[in-house]
């Protein structure tokens, strides 16, 4: 706030002395913003108009004809599930896409809140130790930690039916579930459809992601001044209301935030659902990203990737503005 | 409140803890069932990791294990010398799928750290007309996911044709189009950090007749070495496991990257035995890991910030 103050200190009333912050900010911006207008800016615009266009394979040569202008009719296609993708049900795709991010917050953050909690317990053995292994899973890249967890799902040699084979005493190979593509869904109330290869995938996903959040709350817990514990005792409060009283106001202004950060990247998370499951059964894993790929990668339809990556821009902006929303009305309750 | 989150745990964590152990004993009884809990949970993370690397040194060279088994018997490095030498049915060894995985996570690291400290720079210490609009138009490519911009990208990049070379065909093209997700963040998080960093040193500066530019220089820039690594460990990582715009872009086995095999592996599940995956899977995730963890202090701090701040 002051070093821009100081840096026109000797006041002056020529507009190019007076704008002279102005000018240094924009020399320091602008290698940044050349780079993103080209790679970036440039890019999102040109794919709004794609999103008009019937833009294909035909149309991406040097020396091809453009595209023929067709109205809104991509974004039509995507609303009446009419792209090419089998099983593809935009509105199926979008509610599990939205209950795949939340469910998988609200376990991250009560696994990582819960074992912050035990890690934190004074007196505990071997605390350094347990730290050191905890925080594995976050060091692994999300691409091999899928591809890992696609073959331990396997159904004849895959490491989680040969566990459960040895837990219930079966003969070796005697559990062999496919997990991945169990054809009947656990849950299914209209577009709300939960497959068994979402569970598997929630299990890889929560391995991956309680750690980080473990770590956060970690550091949020040891903030704690230790007196609040004590006077919290000597009013009589239990475990219970001292956790309700004293841990909880502690933990919420950092865990929201990375609640929400972590919201966002669970919903754009693409390695889980196109390695393990590859969308499948039926494409009711598929997420929006994984859509996304598959229109541009597979059905090679320009046109409607470039609407769908609109719908999806509009999507990803509802669910900022909300959290935004959520996390400024919580935070009144801190005080 | 909102910065201090992220500095709070290296700071006043250690006494707090520390007293606290010191003051009161945890009953044998509850501090075995804890014990239990922990070691559960311990076995719960090292599951994969252990099963991974048994698959690995398995020498049996069969498809598919047939058992669990931590370290199966007569357990060889044979895998590791077949993928290093050729992973995939490409004739293409791990070197050179690693140097091309390489130079596009360089070209990242440069690019989104390079570029994007400055920038950080004056949104964080300066105050301009625009600022406000620059910093959302920022923001706003933030919350996109990398696959937001395939269409157009592929699109533009294959227009771009000089003789035999497709810029959308190669290396280049892949970076430039990683570090259009990348520069964004970088800037966010390197912004993020230096807003910590208190002021007086600067304006010490200024009062000495600096230009802002050696300020940032000799003052801001080796103040924010834990965040300049950061951020190039996360283009590194960005670039080394980069798979969407490469699987994409790419035509020519020889420019093909380490994610791009990974995957040709996985879709090949009949015929890669599982002990080549194996060992190709740890070669890549080896030395990242082994990087995050030494840079985890500064990682997880960087995160509540940009969390905090975002």
């Amino acid at each position: 706030m002051s070093a821009p103050a100081l840096a026109s200190a000797p006041p002056s009333r020529t507009w190019w002395r007076r704008t002279q912050p102005t000018r240094t900010a924009y020399l320091f911006l602008l290698p940044a913003f050349l780079v993103m207008a080209v790679i970036t800016f440039y890019p999102l615009v040109f794919q709004v108009w794609m999103s008009f266009t019937n833009y294909g394979l035909e149309n991406l040569r040097s020396t091809a004809p453009a595209p023929a202008y067709v109205g809104i009719d991509n974004y039509l296609r995507i609303l009446q599930n009419n792209i090419v993708i089998v099983n593809f049900d935009f509105v199926r795709v979008l509610v599990f896409n939205l209950w795949w991010a939340f469910s998988n917050v609200v376990i991250h953050v009560v696994l990582g809140v819960l074992v912050a909690i035990i890690l934190n317990t004074p007196g505990l053995w071997l605390r350094r130790f347990y730290r050191a292994i905890y925080i594995i899973p976050v060091a692994i890249p999300p691409i091999i930690v899928a591809t890992i967890w696609k073959n331990m799902f396997d159904p004849t040699n895959g490491a989680i039916n040969f566990l459960i084979a040895i837990i219930f005493r079966l003969p070796p190979g005697g559990f062999t579930l496919d997990w991945l593509n169990q054809p009947n869904p656990i849950i299914a109330a209209g577009a709300f459809v939960l497959p068994l290869a979402y569970f598997a995938l929630l299990t890889a996903n929560v391995w991956l992601g309680w750690p980080l959040n473990s770590v956060v709350a970690t550091g949020a817990l040891q903030s704690i001044p230790h007196e609040l514990y004590e006077a919290a005792e000597m009013d009589g409060a239990g475990a219970w209301a001292k956790f309700r009283t004293v841990t909880l106001p502690y933990l919420r202004p950092a865990m929201l935030p990375f609640a929400i950060y972590g919201f966002v990247v669970t919903f754009n998370l693409f390695y889980l659902s196109y390695f393990m499951s590859g969308g499948g059964p039926f494409g009711q894993t598929e997420l929006l990203v994984t859509t996304a790929y598959r229109l541009v990668n597979e059905q090679q339809l320009y046109g409607v990737a470039a609407a769908f990556a609109i719908f999806q821009f509009f999507i990803l902006l509802a669910i900022t503005l909300v959290t935004n929303r959520l996390a400024k009305v919580t935070a009144q309750f801190d005080g | 409140m909102t910065t201090q989150v992220g500095v709070l745990p290296q700071s006043t964590a250690r006494p707090a803890t520390a007293v606290a152990g010191g003051q009161r004993r945890l009953p044998l009884r509850r501090q075995l069932l804890l014990q239990i809990v922990c070691i559960f949970i311990a076995a719960t993370v090292l599951f994969p990791v252990l099963w991974i690397v048994s698959m690995s040194i398995d020498p049996r060279n069969i498809a598919r294990p047939d058992g669990l088994t931590l370290i199966p018997p007569g357990a060889s490095l044979a895998a590791f010398d077949q993928v290093i030498a050729q992973p995939t049915a490409n004739p293409v060894s791990f070197l050179r799928l690693a140097a091309n995985s390489l130079l596009i996570a360089a070209i990242i690291c440069v690019a989104s750290v390079g570029v994007g400290v400055l920038a950080a720079y004056a949104f964080s210490r300066m105050r301009f007309r625009g600022r406000e609009t620059l910093m959302i138009g920022v923001l706003a490519v933030l919350m996109l996911p990398a696959v937001a911009t395939l269409a157009p990208l592929y699109v533009m990049l294959s227009k771009i044709q000089i003789g035999a070379f497709n810029l959308r065909d190669s290396l280049f093209g892949v970076a430039l189009a990683v570090t259009s997700g990348t520069l964004p963040f970088a800037i966010w998080n390197m912004k993020g950090y230096i807003d910590t960093i208190p002021r007086d040193l600067e304006e010490a500066a200024a009062v000495d007749g600096a230009s802002k530019f050696q300020t940032f220089w000799s003052v801001i820039l080796p103040l924010s070495t834990p965040v300049l690594a950061v951020t190039a460990f996360f283009g590194f990582l960005a670039g080394w496991t980069e798979f969407y715009f490469s699987w994409q872009f790419l035509d020519h086995p020889q420019d093909f990257t380490l994610a791009m095999a990974l995957n040709g592996m996985v879709g090949a599940y009949g015929t890669t035995p599982w002990s080549q995956f194996s060992a190709f899977a740890i070669l890549v995730a080896l030395p990242v890991a082994v990087v995050y963890l030494f840079l985890q202090k500064y990682i997880v701090s960087g995160l509540t910030i940009g969390g905090v701040k975002g």
